[in-house]
């Protein structure tokens, strides 16, 4: 697929947090930036643990893949990224998420920004029952701009990134609805990146979708990650091993709560993995 | 900064929300407060037990209304549970045959109707033939009843697992008996729960029964003769100039309201009480 | 006798299809419960057949023109309907321009910030609003609502645009005023379909998906931006269902607007005087209809309600079954 980058008019910058305040990065042994790190998280529903003491750092510009038998809370870990946890009544967070060195969950963090700055790509299509070119101008807008010259420019960019503008470009004013589910996921990518996050988080986005089109979005996902940091939860092993550069193993204890019972590269993961589960897991003994 | 517009617009119109809830039941906390303020100083034993008396000889009381009301709620009942008992059972076992859509059709635009024009019917029904009689008001209101019965019939039916019905079907019992001896008792509580509302909704009807039941001033029990009826001697109190009437008019409405509420509130919680047994 | 010693011989089946039916009791509880869905149909059938049957005498002597002519005078035969299907039509607009907007509000409290705890109550006090009796709603109107609210706001939009020389154009709150008002009827009956536009509008907006919320507000929405921009927009079809079930509601109400409308047939431009509906006229006037084109007359008015309220609901009910259609994935 040609990737063809738009320049985007200087006056869209966007106004974020990160622009207002140092940035502290943390950085590891090798180097490597984390964009996001967890820091002792754990994610409560009342009295449930879902997900215990995870310790993990997602590397700026590269894909990271959380991997692990259904059910072991990997969404949970996932939308504790961008405070998705929030809407369920009796969800708690214990822990911190530092993005670019920033708690989060920090008591005077604006969630809005936020959910901004860490955009969700969702396991079944979502788009509005809009039509495309008011599906991916949403966002924008909600941010001021009204300008039909800005909109129209950051829905071509955000079409090409999400490599849908050759297939829509004549009919962006038609409903949504009307595309493939290929192409709906891809819309909502493109709604995504719209909005200019520096984190996208996937939570299976291809577990609804024909081989082709997950194809399609593997590619995607490869030439996204030059410009974000991509977070996948998937349940598919052959593509976590296909497209990831890092992969987080969670597994259920004993007490029902998800643990993280590996992490490395994906390359060590796959090919000589340290945890004896880890093993079990890759080699389908379960899961 | 655009940001902070959108911070307080979010509260603003969050809060307006709130507070346009607040708005809208103030009229029922109103009406509620002046219905028992104003009901309560009105009514007495005396009250009650009286039939209508002059107001030069005190006005007297609304036994009569009392007795005409439980009548025709009676006959409305009868009129119209089993009927819309059997319309809910057939909708449930063929919810997608042509009649099942057409009846689902026909309640909803039954109960749309405006009451007036039921009264209407009635009477070009009933009433010209035969007169002004507690029987037509009982059909009218049996009519007005009927939506809500089939409708909370069948979803209660529907609510019965099928294990239940297929294991009376497996021992051998025939279709009509499983349905009214195994489907409909497991249905029963909600069954009854509609009832309830649907004889609140009947309980205040007026117009209706200006064309039927046309009300009287006397204690009457025969059916095929006009009736008295609470809501309509509250019309009359109510719009006539003498003092002594409108106080009565509070009563009246006192008693209506109070036996609504008693309904509805007693209806929901035996709904929420039976939702909470399921688990 | 024990079941197992009974002697073993099962029942014999008849051997034909009418007797095997026959034979349990079945076709004939079949046969009622069909009975009685047809019935229950055919009553709707009958409402309308009825009613078109007696006013033929009015429809036949006046034809179409029966609803636009605007005298109504019993006593010279003269019956033009006009005065009261505007009088409904205008308090019932009235009423929905009050009702909507506090209904919608309403509804989206109640779907969506309401605490889980409280929806139960609120919004079964707000269902309350409905349960009310229409004449108790009357009687409310007569001695504490007309004079504590309706003739005080009244008076003030008397005094402040009803000047006929200060606003030439604006009649519609020009006096004189006594009460008993149009603007009476529509507050009363804004209060009484406020219920119907809130409990249905809350319904549609419970059944819009939890992953169009969820799309919204990953993308950094604020939540009034989600309900407003993308939730509200979703269930728009059922909300205006809500709507049109509301006037509905409104166009038919009796004894609430009889009681407080004045009841008088003439027509007029200001909210501020005295009107008639055509179920108040139905109401008020039957006792008095001596001569057979007088209560054809009264009938035929009943047609046209039963006509516009049919409409209404067809229209409704399909708009808010088109929300629920809409949603092939799982809900909230």
């Amino acid at each position: 697929m040609a990737e063809s980058a738009m320049a985007i008019p200087a006056s869209l910058t966007l106004p974020s947090l990160a622009n207002a305040r140092t940035v502290v990065r943390t950085t590891t042994e090798s180097g490597l930036a984390a964009k996001m790190r967890l820091d002792k998280v754990s994610v409560l529903y009342r009295n449930f643990v879902a997900v215990a003491d995870v310790r993990l750092s997602f590397y700026a510009n590269k894909i990271t893949a959380i991997i692990g038998p259904s059910g072991c809370g990997k969404s949970t870990l996932l939308r504790a990224l961008n405070r998705m946890n929030d809407l369920i009544p009796g969800a708690r967070l214990e822990g911190r998420v530092l993005l670019d060195g920033e708690d989060i969950y920090a008591p005077n963090v604006d969630v809005v920004e936020v959910r901004r700055r860490v955009g969700m790509v969702f396991q079944r299509p979502n788009p509005f029952p809009k039509s495309i070119y008011d599906n991916v101008a949403y966002g924008p807008r909600l941010y001021g701009h009204m300008r039909r010259s800005d909109l129209d420019s950051i829905v071509e960019y955000s079409l090409r990134r999400a490599a849908l503008w050759d297939e829509v470009k004549d009919k962006l004013r038609q409903s949504a609805m009307a595309l493939s589910g290929g192409q709906q996921q891809r819309l909502c990518i493109a709604r995504a990146i719209a909005v200019e996050p520096e984190v996208i988080l996937m939570d299976e986005p291809c577990s609804a979708l024909d081989p082709v089109a997950t194809l399609k979005i593997e590619e995607l996902m490869r030439q996204l990650a030059r410009e974000y940091t991509i977070i996948i939860v998937t349940h598919n092993m052959q593509q976590a091993a296909r497209v990831s550069d890092y992969a987080a193993f969670l597994m259920t204890d004993e007490n029902c709560a998800g643990t993280l019972v590996e992490y490395g590269e994906t390359r060590q993961i796959f090919t000589n993995p340290r945890d004896r589960r880890t093993e079990d897991y890759i080699t389908g003994r379960f899961g | 900064m655009h940001q902070r517009v959108r911070r307080s617009s979010n509260i603003f119109m969050l809060g307006l929300t709130g507070l346009t809830t607040v708005v809208g039941i103030a009229p029922l906390v109103w009406i509620l407060f002046d219905v028992f303020v104003r009901g309560a100083s009105a009514i007495s034993i005396r009250f009650l037990t009286d039939t209508f008396k002059p107001t030069s000889l005190g006005g007297g009381g609304i036994w009569h209304a009392l007795v005409g009301t439980g009548i025709l709620m009676g006959l409305a009942s009868l009129f119209s549970v089993p009927l819309g008992i059997l319309t809910a059972l057939y909708v449930a076992r063929n919810p997608n045959t042509l009649l099942g859509l057409a009846v689902r059709f026909g309640t909803d635009v039954l109960s749309g109707l405006p009451s007036i024009v039921v009264g209407l019917f009635v009477y070009a029904l009933v009433v010209s033939g035969h007169g002004y009689s507690a029987l037509a008001g009982g059909v009218a209101l049996a009519i007005l009843m009927l939506p809500i019965i089939v409708r909370t019939t069948e979803e209660m039916l529907k609510l019965v697992p099928k294990s239940l019905r297929e294991a009376s079907l497996a021992l051998g019992a025939p279709e009509w008996k499983t349905s009214l001896q195994v489907w409909l008792p497991a249905a029963m509580t909600g069954i009854l729960t509609g009832l309830m509302l649907a004889v609140a909704r009947v309980a205040g009807e007026t117009s209706p029964l200006i064309f039927t039941a046309l009300g009287s001033n006397v204690l009457s029990t025969a059916l095929d003769k006009p009736i008295a009826s609470l809501p309509l001697v509250l019309f009359k109190y109510a719009v006539d100039p003498s003092k002594v009437r409108n106080a009565q008019a509070w009563a009246i409405a006192l008693i209506i309201v109070a036996l609504v509420l008693l309904l509805n509130i007693s209806a929901r919680l035996i709904a929420t009480w039976r939702s909470k047994m399921m688990y | 006798m024990a079941l197992s010693q009974m002697p073993h011989r099962l029942n014999r089946v008849a051997a034909s299809p009418l007797g095997r039916a026959l034979q349990h009791g079945d076709i004939l509880f079949k046969g009622a419960i069909a009975l009685s869905s047809l019935s229950l149909f055919g009553l709707m059938i009958g409402v309308g057949m009825m009613l078109w049957l007696r006013s033929g005498p009015m429809r036949a002597n006046a034809g179409l023109s029966f609803i636009t002519a605007t005298v109504w005078n019993p006593v010279d035969e003269q019956f033009g309907a006009a005065p009261f299907v505007i009088g409904t039509l205008t308090t019932s607009l009235l009423a929905m321009i009050i009702a909507f907007p506090l209904g919608l509000f309403i509804a989206i409290f109640l779907a969506e910030l309401c605490p889980t705890g409280l929806r139960g109550i609120v919004g079964f006090m707000v269902e309350l609003l409905a349960a009310i009796p229409s004449v108790v709603y009357g009687a409310w109107g007569i001695f504490v609502f007309i004079p504590s609210f309706v003739t005080p706001v009244g008076n003030a939009l008397m005094d402040a645009l009803g000047n006929p020389q200060r606003f030439p154009y604006l009649p519609i709150f020009q006096g004189p005023f006594f009460g008993a008002s149009r603007l009476a009827a529509g507050l009363i009956l804004a209060v009484m379909i406020l219920p119907t536009i809130a409990a249905i509008s809350r319904d549609v907006l419970l059944a819009v998906p939890r992953s169009q919320r969820e799309a919204a507000l990953a993308l950094g929405s604020t939540q009034w931006e989600t309900i407003w921009q993308v939730v509200l927009p979703y269930g728009l079809s059922g909300i205006l269902g809500a709507v049109i079930l509301g006037l509905g509601r409104a166009l038919g109400e009796t004894m609430a607007v009889t009681m407080v409308i004045g009841n008088v047939a003439q027509l007029s431009t200001s909210l501020l005087s005295p009107g008639y509906t055509m179920a108040s006229v139905i109401a008020n006037e039957w006792g008095e209809s001596r001569t057979p084109l007088y209560g054809s007359a009264l009938i035929e008015i009943g047609l046209l309600l039963f006509i516009m309220s049919l409409l209404l609901n067809i229209v409704a009910r399909l708009l808010v079954w088109s929300v629920a259609r809409r949603t092939p994935e799982q809900r909230a």
